[in-house]
């Protein structure tokens, strides 16, 4: 099992999350998250004054994988969030130890 | 706990002068007038109005300027500002009430010029049937508590030009002594019979007692507390423009009680005073978007607020006395002259107003003093403008602008010292930078 962690453009949630279902995966968490890579911050002028915003808003989806699939989510989500523009995005994939179901106490692979 | 003792102290003094009100004759001069028979005729449609008007005023200040001035300010300081707008609405209430009423609008006597007199201290002869001479239409708690509104709002708006630093207790003191020393006689000197009214200086509804008086002691204020810690390097974004266009919006429908409201009667002269309100404050608020848009490549919220609220304050002394046409000069004249007051000259001379009270209704309430001198119309409000032959009115509104600016500059420095003395005007680095609401308030917006 994987942890895919994608960060990408606000916009780019919906059709990622398209993409992902079509693979068959069923859940992930999204948070709004701030940050800034190459594409750096903006400025916002009020009444003149301008500010330096360092932060840009992002939206951040977690989603556990099995191994067979990491590639193929990997892919999805590059080709469902890719504008082109500074600012797409990255995406982080790390293992995963352990995995269990709250509900029924099944773990791992079948948790998913 | 200093400050629970000049609290104390002003309760007792309150306290001794109601009983010097007292009069053991009271009882027979109510019996008196019963029997009297000649009662000023009220006018109900004129009485009706100035009900609903007075309520729109009060509702300028609460919510609608603590929202305006809220949702400009940091989070960590959003409570603190609407606390000091309610907080001043509480006060002035009740210092009007105790003597700033009688000295705005009684006869001062030798004083008369400058300032009214003692005679309606803790409203003293205010009955279910007595008028003003200013208002004989209308029962004279109307118009008390009508001017009352005009009379919070004033110092309410200073708010804005010192917020994110002033402590409470000073805010207190600072309301209760500007009220009295510099609100009720400028107040006097444009309304009461004072020698700006006497000299002809046109003011409908108030923009040079209340916006341009405003728009200075903020000034100065602004100067004497210095700038926030961390102007000009640390971001100090709006928390939420949501908020202050929720005010703003509150300001202009408010505005109609105000404007139309200082007709003092449901008449034909309010009606074109709302009218032009309309048109200015529409006028304004695309001048600013418009030059903002030139100047800073994108139309602002901020901006086209602002410009509202600067076209509001222009057409305020215009209100009774232009027609359309000049009333959309003088919003386009505001919502320009505003935009660069508030973002060029600010920055170009270096001053912390906050908020931009200056820039907005100093500058908004001069332009609009000088242009009510150029566009006033005899046939609507009885007096010429320079359009019409009178270029002489322009002086006499400079006239009445200057003397506003040199005594609330003055005597808004002169309190500030003494507050100062009495209580410290500025919180310390320490509570700037963790916010005042958790350290003033003991409270926070999550």
């Amino acid at each position: 099992m994987k942890l895919v962690m994608a960060i990408i453009k606000p916009f780019k949630l919906d059709e990622v999350r398209q993409a992902l279902t079509e693979l068959g995966l069923q859940g992930m968490t999204v948070t709004e998250v701030k940050g800034y890579g190459r594409q750096k911050g903006h400025t916002e002028i009020y009444r003149g004054a301008e500010y330096a915003v360092n932060f840009l808003p992002k939206i951040k989806i977690e989603v556990v994988v099995p191994a067979k699939l990491v590639d193929k989510a990997v892919d999805a989500i590059v080709a469902a969030a890719k504008t082109g523009q500074i600012g797409d995005g990255k995406i982080f994939v790390v293992p995963v130890e352990q995995t269990v179901r709250i509900r029924t106490g099944e773990t791992n692979e079948s948790a998913l | 706990m200093k400050f629970a003792k000049y609290v104390l102290g002003a309760v007792a003094a309150l306290a001794v002068l109601t009983l010097f009100l007292i009069d053991p004759a009271l009882a027979q001069e109510a019996a008196a007038e019963v029997t009297e028979p000649a009662k000023p005729a009220f006018d109900t449609g004129d009485t009706a109005w100035m009900l609903t008007s007075t309520a729109l005023v009060l509702m300028m200040t609460i919510p609608g300027l603590a929202l305006f001035y809220g949702g400009m300010v940091r989070k960590k300081n959003i409570l603190t500002i609407v606390m000091q707008c309610f907080a001043t609405t509480c006060i002035i209430t009740v210092v009007w009430m105790v003597i700033g009423y009688s000295l705005a609008f009684t006869d001062g006597g030798g004083m008369q010029k400058y300032l009214g007199g003692m005679s309606q201290v803790m409203l003293k002869g205010m009955t279910l049937d007595s008028a003003h001479s200013l208002a004989g239409t209308i029962p004279e708690s109307v118009f008390m508590t009508f001017q009352m509104t005009f009379a919070i709002i004033t110092p309410a708006l200073i708010v804005g030009a010192f917020a994110d630093r002033m402590k409470f207790s000073a805010l207190v003191l600072f309301m209760i002594l500007w009220s009295i020393v510099v609100y009720a006689p400028i107040a006097h000197w444009v309304w009461g019979g004072g020698f700006l009214g006497g000299a002809g200086v046109l003011d409908y509804a108030g923009g040079t007692v209340l916006h341009i008086n405003a728009g200075i002691a903020g000034l100065v204020t602004a100067i004497y507390l210095g700038k926030r810690t961390g102007y000009g390097t640390e971001n100090m974004a709006p928390s939420n423009l949501v908020y202050s266009l929720t005010g703003a919006a509150l300001l202009w429908v408010g505005w109609f009680g105000f404007n139309a409201g200082s007709a003092v009667a449901a008449g034909t002269r309010a009606g074109m005073a709302m009218a032009v309100t309309q048109i200015a404050t529409a006028t304004a608020a695309l001048a600013w978007m418009l030059a903002e848009w030139l100047v800073h490549k994108k139309p602002s919220v901020l901006g086209i607020i602002s410009g509202a609220v600067a076209g509001l304050v222009a057409i305020t002394p215009a209100s009774g006395f232009v027609g359309p046409v000049g009333a959309l000069w003088i919003g386009a004249a505001a919502g320009v002259g505003c935009f660069f007051a508030a973002t060029t000259v600010k920055r170009a001379i270096g001053y912390d107003d906050s908020l931009d009270v200056f820039g907005v209704h100093c500058v908004g309430g001069i332009i609009g003093a000088i242009l009510t001198g150029v566009f006033a119309v005899e046939a609507i409000g009885g007096a010429k403008g320079a359009l019409e032959g009178n270029v002489g009115q322009i002086w006499t509104q400079i006239e009445g602008v200057a003397a506003t600016l040199i005594w609330s500059g003055l005597a808004t420095f002169v309190i500030l010292i003494v507050v100062n003395i009495i209580t410290g005007v500025r919180v310390s680095q320490a509570v700037e930078v963790e916010g005042l609401d958790i350290n003033l308030h003991g409270e926070v917006v999550p």
